[in-house]
């Protein structure tokens, strides 16, 4: 039987195993939402804004490892999902987002609601495809969740004009890719798995930095066994929290610009670094040429152009992370470095990751996240927006699990936090899923809150209110002689409690440092609707410690 | 350090695109690129000459490998190539001086492929230095137009860019 280009697409998504897409409608992808109209197996998620069906789609992926799938319109619909896409490229984040596009006659012609999607894309995206032709569409189909899946991962853009979508053929869906220029590596090098494992022996003063890459390659049992069998100290980055429990004695949390100190002393004073899944983003390294100025550096990663991009290495490792850990888990023994993980100890001690405990100015974020970390026993999904939030969450909520923690590291994006978490509560029903937004970032994509309410999804968005564009303004403090130039948003926002009424979620205000932990008592009461609670938090408090942005850990301020 | 480049793509449309937006966002300026089928239908062959040190054009390899549709990057630095460019040089060509111009062009093995009144259209393959020099040689009679292909080179001897 023959069946329309639109009809084989999502025939095509349910061989992928594909349950929830996140779509807006419009002209030329009306034939794929009348396909979508009784479709049975796939759950269409009704958006407010593209950009909120990309975001949730990568919230999805964060939240399960499987590919999001977001679905918008020609034009306007496809331009809208450009900062969403290159976040999750930023992230490594598997996804595949179908645009529609004009009618493959009328391209070019700067005909209505047309943009040329696969041009702004090409920077943004792992691979995209236009596809002209209704018989390649299954295949192209096949291709893109498997280059988006494989590999180091990334999101993958199907352009498809609507007449495509129209005409018919005979359906059947390819079991196999062949693509010679594809192949992703997956193997560790036996002889270079061997010679890290000389140098761990020899180290004497060795630090684990875990990346996303542990995540996406499910390796963090792995990484725990390695840690725990050598009793290596493990530093994350922001992508890579969670990938080792962060109340183990051995973990040193977050390194980087907001990393702990101790993360940053010691990897300043290593003389070996694994880095696994990491790539020595500026946020993490500070100035490159003093960045572990006495360490060898064994990386492994699974895509070969990381592997000394920014820092020399010494024993690069291509391949998939959980391969290469195992391997060297047959090679490792425990390290003699007790006197370094003293060291370590009294860094610890003597610059532990704290805050003052004087709330008269207000309530303190960080106790905010430290209320919701022992309300949820630790175990909630954390999405956030960018900002103070983001990095308050990523130093207070100690995550004991990989997928745990969602934010836009690698592209900073505001607006990010609550459609990430609509993707996020969709795909894990039964867990609580926190938002912690800034007062700034919230407004970016709001209008999902619509999304939020109409999925009767109980997220809960934990908005820390300095009425401040914080972060920016801590930079104007620090660096600008406290001129705060259009930083200060409190004036004008708005009264968040109403707009939660307006949306049908329900709205706390919370400002009194009592007040924190039943209003978030009654947050977590709510099982089938949103809830904003609106923190009124310390104005001016600041993210500490920081090592500011190209500075060496020799300039970084602990308070 | 210039370098030459052998990067065999699968002959879709876009992969030019792809290739040089991939250079131009990376920071490295291409010197030459020139583009054709090759043997295979399926497959393109672009040649592409770039400045770098060694570091910059292995990490500039290691990017234009991860393109779905290249299928081979290969560096030519190190071995024995054939390299050639083609010209065509538009030069002034009065009675007085048309001699001397095909004697030139004779050394050069070019070809004289167009004739008028006042000018000559010169042929010449080879070097990138062969090319030059030619130009300069003309460039007393009055060069009104030149242009030239990019760079295309072949290792020599039996072995291919496989
Ligand atoms: C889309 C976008 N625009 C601008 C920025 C720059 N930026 C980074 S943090 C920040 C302030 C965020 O304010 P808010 O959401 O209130 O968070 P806070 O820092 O106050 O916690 C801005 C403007 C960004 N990261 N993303
Ligand atoms: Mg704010």
């Amino acid at each position: 039987m023959k069946i329309n280009g639109a009809r084989i697409l999502i025939e095509s998504l349910r061989r992928e195993g594909v349950e929830v897409v996140f779509g807006y409608p419009g002209g030329v992808v009306l034939p794929i939402y009348d396909a979508l109209y009784d479709v049975e197996g796939i759950r269409h998620i009704l958006v407010r804004h593209e950009q909120g069906a990309v975001h949730a789609a990568d919230g999805y992926a964060r939240a399960t490892g499987r590919v999001g799938v977001c679905l918008a319109t020609s034009g306007p619909g496809a331009c809208n999902l450009v900062s969403g896409i290159a976040t999750a490229h930023m992230d490594s984040i598997p996804l595949v987002a179908i645009t529609g596009q004009v009618k493959t006659t009328a391209l070019g012609k700067d005909s209505f609601q047309e943009a040329d999607v696969t041009g702004i894309m090409m920077p943004i995206v792992k691979h995209n495809f236009l596809v002209k032709d209704v018989c390649d569409l299954a295949r192209t189909v096949k291709e893109a969740f498997h280059i988006a899946s494989t590999g180091r991962p990334g999101p993958v853009v199907i352009d498809l004009p609507t007449d495509v979508c129209s005409a018919t053929m005979e359906f059947s869906y390819p079991e196999k890719v062949n693509m010679p220029g594809y192949k992703p590596y997956y193997e560790g090098h036996p002889m270079q798995v061997k010679n890290a494992a000389r140098l761990i022996k020899k180290a004497k003063q060795p630090i684990i930095l875990a990346g996303g890459g542990v995540v996406t390659a499910g390796a963090s049992a792995e990484l725990t066994k390695l840690a725990r069998l050598t009793g290596i100290p493990v530093a994350t980055s922001l992508m890579g929290k969670g990938v080792f429990p962060e109340d183990d004695p051995l973990s040193l949390g977050m390194l980087g610009m907001h990393g702990t100190a101790y993360s940053n002393y010691a990897v300043h004073e290593a003389d070996l670094l694994i880095v696994i899944g990491a790539r020595f983003d500026d946020r993490v390294t500070g100035k490159l040429d003093t960045f572990a100025p006495h360490a060898a550096v064994i990386h492994i990663d699974i895509d070969p152009a990381e592997i000394g991009k920014s820092v020399a290495v010494d024993v690069p490792i291509v391949g998939d992370a959980r391969n290469i850990l195992q391997m060297l888990l047959k090679e490792a023994k425990p390290a003699e470095i007790t006197a370094w993980r003293e060291r370590i100890d009294d860094w610890r001690e003597q610059y532990p990751l704290n805050y003052s405990c004087d709330d008269t100015d207000g309530i303190k974020p960080q106790a905010v996240i430290e209320t919701i970390h022992r309300l949820t026993g630790g175990k909630a999904i954390i999405t956030t927006e960018v900002g103070q939030n983001q990095m308050w969450a990523a130093q207070f909520y100690k995550a004991s699990r990989p997928r745990q923690f969602i934010s836009s590291g690698g592209l900073g994006t505001m607006g990010y936090g609550l459609p990430a978490a609509i993707g996020a509560q969709i795909a894990c029903p039964n867990d609580i899923v926190f938002d912690i937004a800034g007062d700034g970032s919230i407004q970016m994509n709001i209008q999902e809150m619509a999304t939020a309410v109409s999925n009767k999804l109980p997220i809960k968005i934990a908005i820390l209110n300095n009425g401040y564009l914080g972060m920016v303004r801590q930079w104007q403090q620090l660096f600008y002689d406290r001129r705060y130039s259009h930083t200060d948003i409190g004036y004008t926002n708005p009264d968040f409690i109403k707009l939660a009424e307006a949306y049908g979620a329900v709205g706390i205000r919370v400002q009194a440092p009592e007040e924190v932990e039943p209003a978030l008592q009654r947050a977590l009461e709510c099982t089938d609707v949103p809830c904003i609670i609106d923190f009124i938090i310390a104005r001016e408090e600041n993210v500490m410690p920081m090592i500011p942005a190209g500075g060496s850990i020799d300039k970084m301020m602990i308070d | 350090m210039r370098h030459t480049l052998s990067v065999l793509v699968s002959n879709h449309p876009g992969v030019l695109t792809r290739v040089s937006g991939l250079f131009a966002r990376r920071g490295f300026n291409i010197e030459s690129l020139s583009v054709n089928s090759t043997e295979n239908p399926d497959i393109s062959r672009m040649t592409i000459v770039v400045d770098g040190d060694v570091a910059a054009l292995e990490q500039i390899r290691k990017q234009i490998y991860k393109l779905v549709e290249v299928i081979k990057v290969y560096d030519h630095t190190e071995e024995s190539v054939v390299e050639r460019e083609l010209a065509l040089i538009k030069v002034s060509a009065e009675t007085r001086s048309r001699n001397e111009i095909m004697q030139i062009t004779d050394i050069f093995r070019g070809k004289i492929v167009d004739v008028s009144d006042k000018t000559f259209v010169v042929e010449i393959t080879g070097s990138e230095g062969k090319i030059n020099a030619i130009e300069q040689l003309f460039r007393p009679f009055g060069i009104k137009e030149i242009v030239r292909t990019g760079k295309i080179v072949l290792a020599r001897g039996s072995k291919s860019t496989e």
